[in-house]
């Protein structure tokens, strides 16, 4: 399934480039939950052993996953759950769809779910003529302007609150020139109670799966899962096989660290266990795998699985926040979407892992301690491998290579520098990117005497362990 | 001890002073100093990009020409992380992992290697904000990154607190990433030079005249834009600092390009300093 190759530079720059408005915003929104989240990790004396712990929970999770899955699904069906598998993002579009047709559902209301967006649920739902409405607000924005989430917990971060205000008008008959945050937040709840009222079924994801207990757990900030879950006699939660921890004591780390990483709070405001149906309805739930299996048997990438989809790494990363995160084109944005995203699809995101300065900031928040940023250069390893490298990279680093390893090429080429500014440094090797250098910035001062020439010249009697 | 002095290309193109500066200090701190001038480059920029085979020959090529030698030091902690952490394009034999382990950035070098605290002949009273790079860092730890949970340390603050007259300012992301990121500065160029702009504007706000750091890549990416937004930010490497010069060109008979104002005019502690300069 190998679509056009996303070009996540060019759309950063497109982001960039909209207005004074849109970028500094953005990043200064983001970089204020990293700083939060700093406030309140150090509020943790064991913060790092936290980090460690919960690193290694998740890999003892991973190792046994076949285990606590069937203990999982033990656990659930004795509380009454109906639990279903699924292979692909297929099979659990059409689970969905049967269940919701053998209760003849024609309108379910559904909480934030990575995975459910990761499998292109709403749209195979809509085509059935089912219709399907976001409870949480950004999620609820970003569907009423056809666009995917921006970034896995704040899903329309990207937005200001003209671009809402407009959206809203269109949409649900607001002022356009209000942006006041309680008025449009009012306006959008009162158009969304009878959504919520009217719908026959409720669909969630999941933070975590509680292998012992057989019970999930929701993390929200607005209760919207919770609304869903209450009210229509039927709820279908879909886990990513991912999701599981063995116990209920296993969960405590997580949560503790779960809302510090993301938006630098203590806790969300909700955290709902669900173990079973309510009174007269009806609990499925679809363990999912789309990818998973395939990834835990990838020995150098199957480490990205111990996510807990805390969005930690997106608001430190600042290439993430000039760029948002529809600029990596795909449902994961982001450093986790870096590494994530190509085993989905490698062509389509080989250039996904240059989008990244390689500063390594991403590994050093990351809650279970994922090395991003070794993942991501272990990425460009596999594109360079797999002859991905854009024909740009290539003609440059050739280049490169053959002066860079022998020495009389490269005195010969970078005395050639001086005069025609055109060899060094490497990356200006190539004529075309060195536009791009020149765009913001004026030329590195090329020195007439390099230090190679200077020291020849002052220490040319001195006696060297190499001669 | 002899040590082998690693002079990355574009110090050695762009900014010589650096390099000098660098000899120059490890030489008053009693080292013995050699230049191998088969020298080349680190095999980073191949590496970077993932491509490993053009960067094995690149790397053998280092190793070849540091092999004899106890200790190599760079002014760059980019290229110092790399060839620790990230050499691994050659087989690993025991000669490479020698070069690997002996390889140091200056500041590490002083701290760590040499143990030495005091630059009695060093002055520069000038308000200077520290840029340690990413690889500084995070690949090096020569300063506590602010995500990790534990205690700061900052051994190019160590070193630059003992400098008269110097005034250290902090910024309001110390350790935020200035976008060079090498080719993504042309690659990803909207994204790196955003980031740029930024860093320079934290630095300027607080009112530091000087950015200095351990990797004059980030500088000449940032100087590339200050210039271009025509401010008066400055720009200086550690070694400049700590060995009280040479702060501009070996040879003085180059014009000056708009590009290059370094601290050339700057009153006070230029001229003291000057009599460093070849
Ligand atoms: S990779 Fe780590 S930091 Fe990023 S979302 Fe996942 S858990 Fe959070």
């Amino acid at each position: 399934m190998s679509f056009n190759i996303v070009h996540p530079e060019k759309l950063a720059a497109e982001f960039l480039n909209k207005d004074k408005q849109h970028e500094p915003q953005h990043d200064e929104h983001l970089w204020t939950s990293r700083v939060k989240r700093d406030k309140e990790a150090a509020s943790i004396p064991e913060w790092e052993e936290f980090r460690e712990l919960a690193s290694r929970i998740k890999q003892h999770t991973l190792t046994h996953l076949d285990q606590y899955l069937e203990q999982f699904e033990i656990n659930a069906v004795k509380h009454g759950a109906v639990v279903h598998w699924a292979r692909t993002a297929e099979e659990h579009n059409q689970i969905v769809l049967d269940i919701l047709r053998q209760h003849s559902v024609k309108d379910v209301i559904k909480s934030k779910s990575m995975l459910q967006e990761e499998c292109g649920m709403i749209p195979f739902l809509e085509k059935h003529g089912i219709s399907v409405t976001e409870s949480d607000l950004g999620e609820r924005i970003q569907q009423l302007d056809k666009e995917q989430p921006s970034h896995i917990v704040v899903p329309a971060v990207h937005k200001t609150k003209e671009d809402i205000a407009r959206l809203f008008a269109r949409h649900i008959g607001t002022d356009p020139n209000n942006t006041d945050a309680h008025y449009l937040n009012d306006s959008m709840r009162k158009h969304a109670r009878p959504l919520f009222l009217k719908a026959q079924a409720a669909m969630t994801g999941a933070n975590f799966a509680i292998a012992e207990t057989g019970s999930f757990v929701v993390c929200t900030n607005e209760g919207n899962a919770d609304i869903g879950a209450s009210l229509p006699p039927l709820h279908i939660a879909s886990i990513g096989i991912e999701k599981l921890i063995p116990t209920t004591e296993d969960l405590a780390i997580f949560i503790r660290m779960l809302s510090r990483s993301a938006l630098g709070s203590k806790i969300t405001q909700y955290t709902s266990h669900f173990s079973g149906p309510r009174k007269n309805s009806e609990l499925h739930i679809i363990l999912t795998d789309n990818g998973r299996s395939k990834r835990l048997g990838m020995p150098e990438f199957w480490e990205s699985l111990k996510c807990i989809r805390c969005g930690a790494c997106m608001n430190t990363c600042p290439v993430f926040r000039r760029s948002s995160g529809l600029s990596y084109g795909a449902v994961y944005g982001g450093p986790i979407g870096i590494i994530l995203d190509p085993t989905i699809d490698e062509k389509k995101y080989s250039e996904l892992p240059y989008h990244s300065s390689l500063c390594g900031s991403c590994t050093e928040v990351c809650p279970v301690k994922i090395d991003i940023s070794g993942q991501i250069r272990q990425w460009r390893r596999v594109m360079a491998d797999h002859k991905r490298l854009s024909l740009i990279r290539r003609l440059a680093f050739k280049a490169g290579a053959a002066v860079l390893s022998r020495p009389k090429l490269f005195r010969a080429a970078e005395a050639g520098a001086y005069g025609s500014i055109k060899l060094l440094p490497h990356f200006l090797i190539y004529n075309n990117l060195f536009n791009a250098w020149g765009k913001h910035r004026e030329m590195p001062p090329f020195a007439k005497e390099t230090f190679h020439d200077w020291y020849q010249k002052n220490h040319e009697n001195d006696e060297h362990i190499q001669d | 001890m002899t040590v082998g002095l690693f002079i990355p290309c574009y110090i050695d193109a762009v900014y010589p002073e650096v390099a000098i500066a660098t000899l120059q200090l490890l030489e008053k701190l009693h080292v013995k100093v050699e230049y191998p001038a088969a020298q080349i480059c680190c095999g980073q920029p191949m590496a970077n990009e993932g491509d490993q085979v053009d960067s094995a020959p690149v790397e053998q090529h280092f190793v070849e020409t540091f092999r004899n030698y106890e200790y190599i030091v760079a002014p760059s902690a980019s290229c110092v992380s790399h060839v620790r952490l990230y050499m691994d394009a050659i087989r690993q034999t025991p000669e490479v992992q020698q070069v690997r382990r002996s390889t140091f950035e200056l500041v590490e070098f002083i701290t760590d290697i040499l143990k030495i605290t005091e630059f009695p002949w060093a002055e520069f009273p000038h308000s200077i904000a520290i840029h340690n790079s990413c690889s500084a860092i995070r690949s090096l730890h020569i300063a506590q990154s602010t995500e990790v949970m534990s205690t700061p340390f900052d051994k190019t603050a160590a070193l630059l607190r003992k400098v008269k007259g110097l005034k250290l300012v902090t910024m309001d992301r110390p350790d935020e990433c200035c976008g060079f990121g090498g080719t993504f500065c042309v690659t990803d160029e909207a994204v790196s030079a955003s980031m740029g702009k930024d860093k320079n504007a934290d630095i300027t706000r607080h009112g530091a005249q000087f950015a200095a750091s351990t990797d004059m890549s980030c500088l000449m990416h940032l100087q590339g834009i200050a210039r271009r937004e025509k401010t008066d930010l400055e720009f200086i490497h550690v070694a400049q600092i700590l060995n009280g010069g040479p702060y501009s060109r070996p040879n003085n008979s180059l014009t000056k390009e708009p590009g290059n104002s370094n601290i050339d005019g700057q009153p006070s502690a230029n001229s003291k300093n000057k009599s460093h300069v070849l």
